[in-house]
C-alpha cells in the first residue's frame, strides 16, 4: 500500500513527523514547570549578569551552576536572544521570575535546539539497512524516527518538566552516528564535546573509550591514538581553559557528594529494591522480635528532600560501594567488546549497558537517566528481533517511571495519552517490522506490563481518596519505582545476556 | 501498521492537542462583574441544580435572568444539571445558589473541562470515525487521515476547549444524524437530529436539508402509500423526540411560550458585536442598523435568506443523495450566516462541519473555509488570550491537511469542480489556468490572513477607530464566505460528473 501522501519526495514524511511534533511542543508551552525552569532563568541571569570568574561561586539561588563549562556558554548565548524578550528574566535577584515573555522564550529555546536532534536522527537514520519497496510506515527508519522524535520520556520531561534533553541526546546520537559511519574523530570530538556540556554522560565514557582503544589505537598506527588524545584534550582545554584557576570550586560543583543514596523519588534502580528489602526486614524483625524498634534509626527514607539515611538491617551503602557495583556491571561487558568487538552494534550494545549499569547501581540516580539507555537502545531495535523486545520492556517500564515527575492534576490526561501514543506506536510498529518470527514479547513479559495500568489507578486515581495517603503520602511513589525497577533490572539481564551469547555477524550490514 | 493503532494514535493526537489547549485562558476569565460564556456555563449548572424546573426559564427573585439567563432548549438544562451532580460530589461551593457567582479556581476550570473532553469522547468523535470510515473514498489510509484532519479543526477546539462551550455535543449529534440518513437509518437519523436541535437551536441552520432529504427520500419511493407511512413514521420520531425533551415545560401552557421566548429574543438587533456576515459588513458602508426600521430589517433579512437557501433545496428535494445532502448543508448553514437575523461568530462552526464532511472530495476549498472560519472568529480568541493555540493549532491544520490530503495536488479542474467558471470564462479567456489561478488566490488569502492576524496583535489601532481590526477581520471574512457560498452553490447546483476518482487500493 502507498501512504495516502503522494509526495514522492523521499524525506518528506521525516519533515511532517519532525513539524508535527514541533506543534505539539509548542501547545505544550503553558503546560506545569517544575523547577528547574528556575535553574535555567537563574544560570541565564548569572552567565549574562556576571564575568566569568564569578560564574561557579555565584550562591544568590539555591540552583547553582552544577553543569560543565560549555554548557554554561550555551546559556550564555542564549542569554543575548533572552535580551529581546524579557530584560527583566535576566537580573539574577529575580528569583522565581517567571513572566508569560520569559516561559515563552524558554520554552522556545527547548523547541529550537532540539533541531540538533532532528539533524541527529535524520544520521542515524542513514546508518540503518533498508529494505526498498517496503510500505513508509513498515520502514525502519520511519520507525526509528518516530521512536525518537516522538520519544514519550523527552517530550515530557523537555517540553513540560523542563530541561534541555533533546539537543544533549542531539550531539550524543550524531557522535554515535558517526562512529556507525566510520567518521571516528567526529565521533570521539562530539562526544567529548558532550562531555563538557553535561557531565552525567561519563556514565557510558568507559564504552567510548574501550571501543576506541580497541578498534584504533592497537590495530591502526600510532598517529590514530595521538589524533584522537589531542582531540579530546583540546576540548576540555578550550572548556575549562578560562576555569583553570578556579578548578577545586568547579569540581566540587559538579560532583555534589552529599545527596543521599537516592532521591526523594527513588530511581527504578537496584537501590529501590534494596531499600525495600531492608524496609520488609526491619519490619519482619521487629514482628518476630528479633529486632529491637527502638535501636533501629529513625529515618524516613521517602519523606521530605534529599536526605542521608541509614539502612536498618542491611548493611550501608556508600558512594565508594555504588562506584565498586557500577564498575562490576560493566566490565564483562567491556571486556566482551575488547575481546571481540561487533563492530559499532557491538558498541552501540555496550554503550546502552553502561548506560543502564550506571542507572542501575549508580549514586543518587536521578530516573530522567534511564532516557540514556532507551534512546540508543531504540536504534539496536528496529534491527533485531530480540532488541525489539527488550527495548519495549525498558521503553515502557522507563517512560512509566517517570510519570511521577508529574504530578499535577491538569497534566494527567497529558502523560496517559502521550504514554499511550507512544507505546501503540511503538508496539504496533516494531510487530509490524518483525512481523516473522512471533511474538515480541512473551506473554510474562505481557502480563507485567498491563500490570502498570492498574499500578497506575491505584496510585493516582484510588489511593488518593483513601485514608492511608494523609499517614503515608509517598507509598504510591514507593510502589512505582519498586514496580518499574523489576522490569529494568529484567531489561538490563537481558540486555547482558543478547551481547553475551550474540557471536560475530556474517552478515553484511551498513553498521560495519 | 494496522488500521485499529492509526486509529488510536490519531485519537489520542486529538485528544492530546484538546487538552492542551484547554490549559489556556476562558472567556471572561477574572473579568467581573459579568465574566464569560465560561461564567454561563457554571451558571446553568447552579440554576438547575437548585431550582425547580418550572422556574428555569423565568425571571424570579432566585433567578435573575440578565446574569445569564438559560437561553438554550431544554436539552442543554438538563446537561448542566447532571454536571451540577457532579460538580455537587467534588466541591458544593461550586454550584452554591448565589455564593458560587464568578466562582474561578483551578480544579474548578479542570472540572469544567473535563465535562467539554467527556462529552466530546463520548459523541463527537465517534460519529467523525464512523462517518470517515463508512463515507470516505479512497484507502483506510486516506481514511484515517481524513478523519485526522477533521478532529484537528481548530475552530471547533479552540471555541470548546478555550472559549469554552459544548458545540462538541450539537455538532456531533448533528453528525450522528446525518450518519442515520446515509446509512438509510432513517428513523435513528431524524432522532439525533432532533436531539442535536433540543441542544442549541442554532442547529435550525440545518433543519432545512434534513427535511429536504427526507422529503425528497419519501417522495422518490413513490405518491404511494410507502412513502406517505414513511414520512408518516420520521414526524412520528421527531414529534415524540420533542415531546420527551420538553415534557417537564408541556403541563403549562406558560412554559413553552416563554422558553421559546429565550430562545429567539427578536427585541434584540439585527446583530451583536462584530460577525463576518453581510449585514455587519454592509454596517460599515451605510448604517442600516439605524437607517431602516426593525420591520424593515426582519423583511430584509427574511428575504434574502430564503434566496439564498431556496435554490439548494429545491434541488436537494429533487436529487436527494448524500452529495447533494452535504452540499445542501454548506449552502442552507452558510446563507443563514451570512443574511440570517441576530447572528453570532461562532455560527460559522455550524457551517464548518458540513464543509468537514466534504474533506475528502475537496480538499483544498474545504481547508481554505475551515481555516477562514477560525481566522474569522480571531477577535473573540484574541479578548480570550488564546493567540498562541490559535496560531499553532492554525498552522499544524493547514500542514496537515496540505500534506495528508494532497490538497495542492488534487486541484485539477475537474476535481475542483469549477464548471460553471470553466463554461462562463470559455467564450472569452479560454486560455485560463483556473486551477493555478485558484491557488494563487488560496495562498494569497492565507498571506491577507496572517498579515491581519500579526498587525492585530501587534499593532495598536488608531484612536478615531478603536474597533479598526475586528472590522477589518470581519470584512475580509465576510468577502470569502461570500465567494465560498457562490462557490459551493455552483458545486451542488451545476453536479458535475462525480468520477469515482479514488479507487479503493489496499
Amino acid at each position: 500500500t502507498v501512504m495516502a501522501a503522494p509526495m514522492t519526495n523521499d524525506q518528506s514524511w521525516f519533515y511532517a513527523l519532525a513539524l508535527g511534533v514541533s506543534f505539539l511542543k509548542c501547545l505544550l508551552i503553558n503546560a506545569y514547570h517544575s523547577t528547574d525552569f528556575e535553574v535555567h532563568r537563574n544560570w541565564l541571569a548569572l552567565t549574562h549578569s556576571l564575568p566569568v570568574s564569578q560564574w561557579y561561586y555565584e550562591a544568590t539561588s539555591e540552583w547553582t551552576l552544577d553543569y560543565p563549562p560549555l554548557f554554561a556558554w550555551f546559556e550564555y548565548g542564549l542569554s543575548h536572544i533572552a535580551c529581546f524578550f524579557d530584560k527583566e528574566m535576566l537580573v539574577v535577584p529575580n528569583l522565581n521570575y517567571a513572566s508569560p515573555a520569559t516561559v515563552l522564550f524558554q520554552r522556545l529555546s527547548v523547541i529550537v535546539a532540539d533541531v540538533v536532534f532532528f539533524y541527529a536522527v535524520k544520521e542515524c537514520c542513514k546508518c540503518l539497512r533498508e529494505d526498498k519497496g517496503k510500505d513508509l510506515l513498515g520502514k525502519p527508519s520511519f520507525i526509528l524516527t518516530g521512536l525518537l522524535l516522538w520519544n514519550f520520556g523527552l517530550l515530557i520531561v523537555d517540553h513540560i518538566h523542563f530541561q534541555y534533553n533533546g539537543f544533549l541526546f542531539g550531539v550524543l546520537l550524531l557522535s554515535i552516528a558517526r562512529h556507525c559511519q566510520n567518521r571516528h574523530f567526529e565521533g570521539a570530538f562530539l562526544f567529548s564535546v558532550l562531555l563538557n556540556l553535561k557531565h552525567i554522560y561519563l556514565y557510558i565514557a568507559p564504552a567510548y573509550g574501550i571501543y576506541l582503544l580497541r578498534c584504533f589505537c592497537f590495530t591502526q598506527s600510532n598517529a590514530v591514538l595521538v589524533t584522537l588524545g589531542t582531540i579530546v584534550l583540546s576540548t576540555f582545554a578550550v572548556s575549562f581553559g578560562p576555569f583553570i584557576g578556579q578548578l577545586p570550586q568547579v569540581l566540587s560543583r559538579l560532583f555534589p557528594f552529599k545527596r543521599g543514596l537516592c532521591h526523594a523519588y527513588w530511581a527504578p534502580n537496584i537501590w529501590a529494591l534494596y531499600n525495600i528489602a531492608d524496609k520488609a526486614f526491619s519490619i519482619l524483625g521487629v514482628k518476630f522480635r528479633l529486632l529491637d524498634i527502638n535501636k533501629l534509626p529513625k529515618a524516613s527514607m521517602t519523606g521530605g528532600l534529599v536526605q542521608e539515611f541509614q539502612h536498618s538491617v542491611l548493611p550501608s551503602v556508600s558512594p565508594l560501594a555504588t562506584l565498586v557495583c557500577t564498575l562490576l556491571s560493566i566490565l564483562p561487558a567491556l571486556f566482551k567488546i575488547w575481546h571481540r568487538p561487533n563492530g559499532a552494534r557491538g558498541f552501540l550494545r555496550c554503550l546502552v549497558i553502561c548506560a543502564l549499569g550506571s542507572f542501575m547501581f549508580g549514586w543518587h540516580v536521578h530516573e530522567k537517566a534511564i532516557l540514556m539507555a532507551i534512546l540508543p537502545l531504540s536504534l539496536l531495535a528496529v534491527d533485531s528481533r530480540k532488541d525489539a523486545g527488550i527495548f519495549l520492556m525498558l521503553s515502557v517500564t522507563g517512560h512509566y517511571s517517570l510519570f511521577p515527575l508529574l504530578f499535577t492534576t491538569q497534566e494527567l490526561p497529558i502523560k496517559i495519552f502521550l504514554m499511550l501514543l507512544f507505546t501503540i506506536f511503538s508496539l504496533a510498529s516494531l510487530k509490524t517490522l518483525f512481523r516473522k518470527g512471533g511474538a515480541l514479547l512473551n506473554p510474562l513479559e505481557v502480563t507485567y506490563l498491563l500490570g502498570l495500568i492498574p499500578l497506575e489507578l491505584i496510585c493516582e486515581f484510588v489511593y488518593p481518596l483513601t485514608v492511608w495517603q494523609k499517614t503515608f503520602p509517598f507509598l504510591p511513589l514507593m510502589l512505582t519505582s519498586v514496580y518499574c525497577a523489576l522490569g529494568v533490572t529484567y531489561a538490563f539481564i537481558r540486555l547482558y545476556n543478547s551481547l553475551l551469547t550474540c557471536s560475530d555477524t556474517t552478515k553484511k550490514t551498513k553498521m560495519q | 501498521m494496522e488500521n485499529w493503532s492509526l486509529i488510536s494514535l490519531c485519537v489520542l493526537l486529538g485528544l492530546t492537542a484538546r487538552w492542551a489547549v484547554s490549559f489556556h485562558s476562558y472567556s471572561g476569565a477574572g473579568k467581573p462583574p459579568m465574566f464569560g460564556d465560561y461564567e454561563a456555563q457554571r451558571h446553568w449548572q447552579e440554576v438547575t441544580y437548585n431550582l425547580p424546573v418550572h422556574e428555569w426559564y423565568f425571571n424570579t427573585t432566585n433567578n435573575d435572568l440578565n446574569y445569564w439567563g438559560l437561553d438554550y432548549p431544554p436539552l442543554t438544562a438538563y446537561h448542566s444539571l447532571v454536571c451540577a451532580y457532579v460538580a455537587k460530589l467534588l466541591n458544593p461551593e461550586w454550584v452554591e445558589l448565589y455564593a458560587s457567582r464568578g466562582y474561578e479556581s483551578h480544579s474548578h476550570k479542570l472540572f469544567m473541562r473535563a465535562t467539554v473532553l467527556f462529552t466530546d469522547i463520548l459523541i463527537y468523535i465517534p460519529a467523525v470515525l464512523l462517518y470517515c470510515f463508512y463515507f470516505c473514498d479512497g484507502s483506510s489510509k486516506q481514511k484515517v487521515a481524513t478523519a485526522f484532519c477533521i478532529l484537528l479543526y481548530p475552530g471547533l477546539i479552540l471555541i470548546d476547549y478555550g472559549h469554552f462551550q459544548y458545540n462538541s455535543v450539537s455538532l456531533g449529534l448533528a453528525l450522528w444524524g446525518i450518519l442515520g440518513l446515509g446509512l438509510g437509518w432513517d428513523l435513528f437519523g431524524s432522532l439525533a437530529f432532533t436531539l442535536a436541535l433540543n441542544y442549541k437551536q442554532m442547529e435550525l441552520y440545518h433543519s432545512l436539508p434534513f427535511f429536504c432529504y427526507l422529503l425528497g427520500k419519501c417522495i422518490k419511493q413513490g405518491l404511494t402509500w410507502r412513502g406517505f407511512f414513511h414520512l408518516f413514521k420520521i414526524s412520528m420520531t421527531v414529534l415524540v423526540t420533542f415531546a420527551l425533551c420538553w415534557m417537564p415545560f408541556l403541563s403549562d401552557p406558560k412554559q413553552p411560550l416563554q422558553v421559546l421566548h429565550r430562545l429567539f429574543p427578536v427585541g434584540r438587533g439585527l446583530f451583536e458585536d462584530k460577525v463576518a456576515n453581510t449585514w455587519c459588513s454592509l454596517n460599515v458602508l451605510i448604517k442600516i442598523k439605524t437607517l431602516l426600521s426593525r420591520e424593515t430589517q426582519l423583511f430584509l433579512s427574511f428575504a434574502l435568506t430564503l434566496l439564498f437557501v431556496l435554490p439548494s433545496s429545491l434541488k436537494l428535494l429533487s436529487k436527494p443523495t448524500l452529495w447533494q445532502f452535504k452540499l445542501a448543508l454548506v449552502n442552507t448553514s452558510l446563507a443563514f450566516f451570512l443574511f440570517s437575523f441576530q447572528v453570532h461568530e461562532k455560527s460559522i462552526l455550524l457551517v464548518a462541519l458540513p464543509v468537514c464532511l466534504v474533506f475528502n472530495e475537496i480538499p483544498l476549498i474545504a481547508t481554505w473555509f475551515l481555516l477562514t472560519s477560525t481566522f474569522s472568529m480571531l477577535p473573540l480568541l484574541l479578548k480570550d488570550g488564546l493567540l498562541l493555540p490559535y496560531v499553532v493549532t492554525s498552522l499544524a491544520f493547514l500542514f496537515l491537511s496540505l500534506y495528508l490530503l494532497s490538497a495542492l495536488e488534487r486541484s485539477t479542474e475537474e476535481e475542483l469542480r469549477l464548471g460553471l467558471y470553466r463554461k462562463l470564462t470559455q467564450r472569452w479567456l479560454p486560455k485560463l489556468n483556473l486551477s493555478r489561478i485558484i491557488k494563487w488566490k488560496f495562498w494569497f488569502s492565507l498571506a491577507a490572513m496572517a498579515a491581519l492576524s500579526f498587525t492585530s496583535v501587534w499593532l495598536k489601532p488608531p484612536a478615531k477607530l478603536p474597533d479598526l481590526f475586528p472590522v477589518l477581520v470581519s470584512v475580509l471574512s465576510f468577502l470569502h464566505f461570500l465567494g465560498f457560498i457562490i462557490y459551493f452553490n455552483q458545486v451542488q447546483l451545476m453536479e458535475p460528473q462525480r468520477k469515482k476518482s479514488q479507487k479503493k487500493t489496499n
